[in-house]
């Protein structure tokens, strides 16, 4: 994905990690790593999510993302437990490059806590933290 | 840009020794067997034995000559040009270190070689010690660890149990922010935690950082100074009284001892422990990555938790190995790996030094940072119609000392190019690029480091050409951007190596 | 120069920098400098008082091996493009040394029959060190549990290490025997049960040798197997790579990573380095292994060429995360490595592996038959084994010593176990010929013979435990 972009549809970590709430199940999220992260990063190769079943905690890292010049810690914008893996990255990890918010999702969850979106930010508030 | 016709090396595809050969050639001939033949079941069960041997190729001597020799065709080597690497101290490398390596007495002693005929050898290391000592100011020497990011593990270690023999537990090591990247990695290993100390604007130490950061949990704070800016932190002083001033220890990284052997100490500076690479300033060769060796230089107070095994010497004068100073009450941190260290590089960089004299590694301090501002004068000199000093401006401070660190990011905004492509291009005119992308505080990090051992007129034809390179990209950025073109391969796929890694030959 | 830097003298460069407080105003007390001339012949004084494998039979090993080094290997190593470049970041200047590196990773995984290899780190015990720190970031389990035949200094490098860490390391001993004994049994291997029951689930690492430090061949694949039943550890083998072209490779026993000392492979003796260390795993350790490695890849115009790879790994990128903090490999040792396996060749490593179990076994039953020596265990041995003299081992290497004779590694002094008092280590190399051993067999039983009987070692001055100097420091180097 060429240009800076950021879905008003989802909620950001300021950490450059975002969370999609199912609107068909609100106790379900999908989460993966904003535009400006993979920018930063570089070209992905290797991405190895947990497994199905761990429990991720909110601000903490739960994977990693690895570039030819660099790795970065995910962090987990909520609380909750695997349910599902993204296993397309195995093949092609370059998707989270494309395609951050869509093919370039990494897992979902099973929340543990909805009120946590609460301490996230929209859109504009995670492009405002963003600078210039 | 013109088409360039192939150049010989680029038409010679990598093959390796694995594709080259045939069943049945061989350079080796074994001795023939001796003794008495014995029943094979006899001298070794099958069930421990090899069925399919492993697949090394089948060449003669000729073919591995010629493979091998062809293959270092393909390399840039110091012998045969600049090399100016930031913090690498790229220095010349004499060749009288490898004729005296090779003495026999030096090459063929065995390791376990009692001490009483081994004492040329543990001479050789007691005057090496003896001089380190007296280049850092620290008195206590080890030689043990095999090389720089070794000695800074050693240093951690024994910073932890010079704690723990206090009875104190302490959990964080300060390091600056532009610290070398094996630090961080070092302390984690050493099962403390990294906390990172800001830079200021002149590119030291922020002090009222380190003022808040240091409390009774900081084992110890890391630093190197000169620092990875080139820039001597005057403060120096002042950040060992804050750091003993709660019970920590001062490290220094030795990367940098270039800028100031008989001109600073790092013991006269407050630092307790220190760790040399004598691959860097007692010009051991690099080798393409090694070997290296990595001693350390401690105050009194650490002396205790040195590795063992020690270097000691009786009243007649004679040397041994003590693998238990102090006795079984010994509070050493026990042995960083096996035998005594990398005696070869010591044979080396002992010769270096009694080449040198005190007069004479003073000497080459002087030089390498009279040859690094003269090259960072060049760069900036806007008389010479040059534009480098407006598109890749010094990061921090005016003078340098060793080195300095100059910042891509205008010619990235101006230019369209990246410090990347500037390396690459360079790589077209003859010379290995400087450090790039490093430190990470900087934009476009360009570390240069000419060393002492480097003329005048290089410096003058290494600053031409990045002013060519400039003045080129002014008119089109692509040639940088598309560069190398002289070179036996041009860029590489490094992410197709990294999505797949291939890292064996595959054999049929 | 100083006029372009705009300064009036080169002190003053260092006057603007740095503070008056620090500065040294004398000279370096160090002896002057001298010429080439000079120097050499200062440090061929020095040498002249080292008895190295030049001057006497030697039979020393423990760990490294006086093997014949070919002079195509001096050669190589000497040779500009491989002795002074740096380590290969411009991989488009840098071909030569990174396809070496290639090929050395290829050789090492043919060798120990594992898929993925390192470009080398430093020497054997700090690999074994390593191996322990790959299973921790792997499990983050509790402990490590090692074989007695590990080498001595492997297991205190792992323990210096462990305890920076913050985990224990419980060593199982070696099975006891006697003389007599069927071959299998008859003590020097790991103890079976003591190692079984010793691993749990709480084991992060299980670490033997093979042979083991004793020079006993050991039963890799029902060690592998015991570890892997009685928990999860990543098993670890120290392996001794001349002898694996006659072994069964650790990838074919079970083991998880095998490391060992490369000294053996085409590299001097260096009292004791520098060499490199080999460190190869299955494919599943890739991403946790530490050190550089090379991988293949093409250019832009379609070329193959080869490049550092995986360096997210590497201190560098991943700063605490890293899986090491090693920074430098052994590249042109392992130069030397990759030449000498290519130069004995696919035939020559089994050829030499053969000859070399020949003539071990030839010493050893030719010592064993003298007066006051017996076999410190009955395991099949391939080119090191361990004696017990019935003299004491000080006094009888003295005697031997005095004959031009070096009888092998005083045992109790490396390992400090009670049980190898007595304990001599034999080491055999394809420059050891049967005359050598022969000559070996004559002065050993000699000096036993006169030991036991009473005489001191005579004609050496015994070492009088004089005050030591309490330091060196600013020792200076003699004029």
């Amino acid at each position: 994905m060429a240009e800076a972009n950021y879905p008003t549809d989802l909620l950001y970590h300021p950490e450059h990690d975002w969370a999609r709430i199912d609107p068909a199940d609100p106790q379900t999220a999908t989460l993966g790593i904003t535009w400006y992260a993979q920018d930063a990063l570089g070209e992905v190769v290797f991405f190895d999510p947990p497994a199905v079943g761990t429990t991720l905690v909110k601000d903490e890292p739960y994977a990693e993302v690895e570039s030819v010049k660099a790795v970065s810690d995910v962090l987990a914008p909520m609380s909750g437990e695997i349910v599902e893996v993204n296993g397309d990255l195995a093949a092609d990890p370059g998707a989270i490059n494309e395609d951050p918010y869509g093919g370039g999702w990494l897992v979902k969850i099973r929340l543990a806590d909805s009120s946590e979106r609460d301490a996230l930010l929209d859109a504009a508030a995670y492009s405002a933290t963003l600078g210039g | 840009m013109s088409a360039i016709a192939e150049l010989p090396l680029q038409r010679d595809h990598a093959t390796t020794i694995f594709q080259k050969g045939a069943p049945g050639r061989r350079a080796f001939m074994c001795p023939e067997l001796d003794v008495p033949a014995v029943d094979p079941e006899q001298l070794l069960p099958e069930r421990y034995r090899r069925v399919r041997p492993p697949r090394l190729p089948e060449v003669s001597e000729p073919e591995i000559v010629r493979h091998y020799v062809g293959i270092s065709k393909r390399n840039f080597d110091l012998d045969s040009g600049f090399y100016p690497l930031g913090s690498c101290t790229m220095k010349h490398n004499p060749r009288l270190h490898e004729r005296v390596a090779a003495l026999p007495g030096h090459a063929r002693l065995h390791p376990l070689q009692d001490p009483e005929r081994a004492q040329g050898a543990l001479e050789l290391m007691w005057n090496l010690q003896g001089a380190l000592a007296e280049i850092s100011g620290l008195p206590h020497v080890s030689l043990q660890p095999s090389a720089g990011s070794h000695g800074e593990l050693a240093g951690v270690l024994l910073t932890r149990a010079y704690h723990e023999d206090r009875g104190e537990t302490r959990h964080k090591v300060l390091t600056p922010d532009t610290a070398h990247g094996t630090n961080p990695a070092t302390v984690t290993m050493a099962g403390l935690e990294v906390v990172k100390v800001a830079t200021n604007a002149a590119g030291g130490v922020d002090i009222e950082d380190l003022r808040a950061k240091a409390d009774r949990d900081v084992a110890c704070l890391m630093l190197t100074n000169p620092n990875t800016l080139g820039l001597f932190d005057p403060n120096i002083t002042e950040i060992a009284e804050i750091v003993h001033g709660v019970g920590a220890t001062l490290y220094y990284d030795g990367a940098n001892l270039n800028a100031v052997m008989g001109i600073s100490r790092p013991g006269d500076m407050g630092f307790d422990i220190v760790h040399f690479n004598l691959h860097k300033s007692f010009t051991q060769p690099h080798g393409g990555g090694g070997p290296g060796s990595g001693p350390i230089a401690v105050s009194d107070r650490i002396a205790p938790y040195l590795p063992v095994p020690v270097i000691v010497r009786d009243q007649d004068g004679a040397f041994d190995l003590d693998h238990e100073p102090e006795g079984a009450g010994s509070k050493s941190i026990g042995r960083l790996r096996g035998f005594q260290g990398n005696y070869g590089c010591f044979v080396r960089s002992y010769a270096y030094i009694c080449s040198l004299g005190g007069d004479g590694l003073k000497d080459a301090s002087e030089a390498a940072v009279l040859n690094a501002n003269y090259l960072l004068a060049r760069l900036r000199d806007k008389n010479a119609h040059s534009p480098v000093a407006e598109y890749l401006p010094l990061a921090y401070g005016e003078l340098c000392m060793h080195e300095f660190v100059l910042s891509g990011g205008p010619m990235k905004r101006t230019l369209q190019i990246k410090t990347l492509d500037l390396a690459k291009r360079l790589l077209d005119f003859g010379f290995h690029p400087p450090t790039v992308y490093f430190p990470l505080l900087v934009e476009e990090a360009l570390m240069v480091e000419p060393t002492e051992t480097e003329t005048k007129e290089t410096l003058d034809a290494f600053a031409e050409a990045i002013g060519a390179i400039l003045r080129e990209a002014a008119e089109d950025p692509e040639i940088a951007r598309q560069a190398p073109y002289t070179t036996p391969v041009r860029r590489l796929d490094e992410v197709h190596a990294a999505k797949h890694p291939v890292i064996r030959e595959t054999l049929g | 120069m100083l006029a372009a830097i705009g300064v009036p003298s080169v002190d003053a460069l260092f006057d603007r920098q740095i503070p008056e407080a620090v500065r040294l105003r004398r000279p370096l007390k160090l002896p002057a400098g001298r010429g080439e001339q000079e120097v050499f012949a200062h440090l061929g004084e020095l040498a002249a008082k080292n008895v190295s494998a030049e001057d006497e039979l030697s039979f020393l090993g423990a760990g490294m091996y006086d093997h014949y080094v070919p002079a195509l290997i001096d050669m190589l190593m000497g040779r500009s493009e491989f002795l002074t470049p740096y380590t290969p970041y411009q991989p488009e200047i840098s071909q030569g040394g990174l396809q070496v590196m290639f090929e050395y990773q290829t050789a090492i995984s043919e060798l120990t029959a594992l898929p993925v290899a390192n470009a080398s780190v430093y020497e054997g015990p700090s690999a074994v060190a390593a191996a322990g720190y790959l299973a921790k970031l792997h499990n983050g389990a509790k402990r490590f549990v090692v074989s007695a035949g590990l080498h001595p200094h492997s297991i205190q490098t792992l323990r210096t290490q462990a305890h920076g860490y913050g985990m224990e390391v419980v060593e199982v001993p070696l099975t006891t025997g006697s003389a007599g004994d069927a071959p299998g049994a008859g003590g020097g291997v790991t103890d079976p049960d003591a190692w079984a029951g010793a691993i749990d689930g709480d084991t992060s690492a299980a670490i033997f040798a093979q042979p083991n430090f004793y020079g006993a061949v050991e039963d890799a694949e029902a060690l592998s197997a015991a570890a892997k039943s009685a928990g999860q550890p990543v098993v670890v083998a120290q392996v001794d790579p001349i002898t694996l072209g006659i072994l069964a490779p650790p990838g074919e026993c079970g083991v998880d990573v095998a490391v060992g000392e490369g000294q053996a492979l085409g590299n001097r003796l260096d009292f004791g380095g520098p060499s490199f260390g080999l460190f190869a795993a299955r494919e599943e350790y890739l991403r946790r292994m530490p050190g550089r490695i090379a991988g293949e890849t093409t250019d832009v115009d379609g070329r193959r060429g080869f490049v550092l790879t995986l360096q997210t790994r590497e201190q560098h990128i991943r700063r605490e995360k890293a899986t090491s903090n090693i920074c430098t490999a052994q590249a042109l040792n392992a130069l030397a490595g990759v030449v000498y396996l290519t130069w004995l060749g696919r035939q020559g490593i089994v050829e030499l592996g053969e000859l070399l179990l020949a003539r071990t076994h030839y010493a050893r039953e030719q010592l064993a038959a003298l007066d006051g020596v017996e076999r410190l265990h009955e395991q099949p041995v391939v080119r090191e084994f361990a004696l017990r003299l019935d003299a004491d081992v000080s006094a009888v290497r003295r005697r031997c010593a005095a004959q031009g004779v070096n009888p092998g590694a005083d045992l109790q002094a490396l390992t400090g176990r009670e049980e190898d008092h007595g304990g001599l280590l034999v080491a055999i190399t394809e420059q050891r010929s049967r005359a050598d051993i022969d000559r070996l067999v004559e002065v050993l039983g000699e000096a036993v013979a006169a030991v036991r009987g009473g005489e001191d070692a005579s004609g050496l001055s015994s070492r009088v435990e004089s005050p030591r100097v309490e330091s060196n420091e600013a020792q200076t180097v003699p004029a």
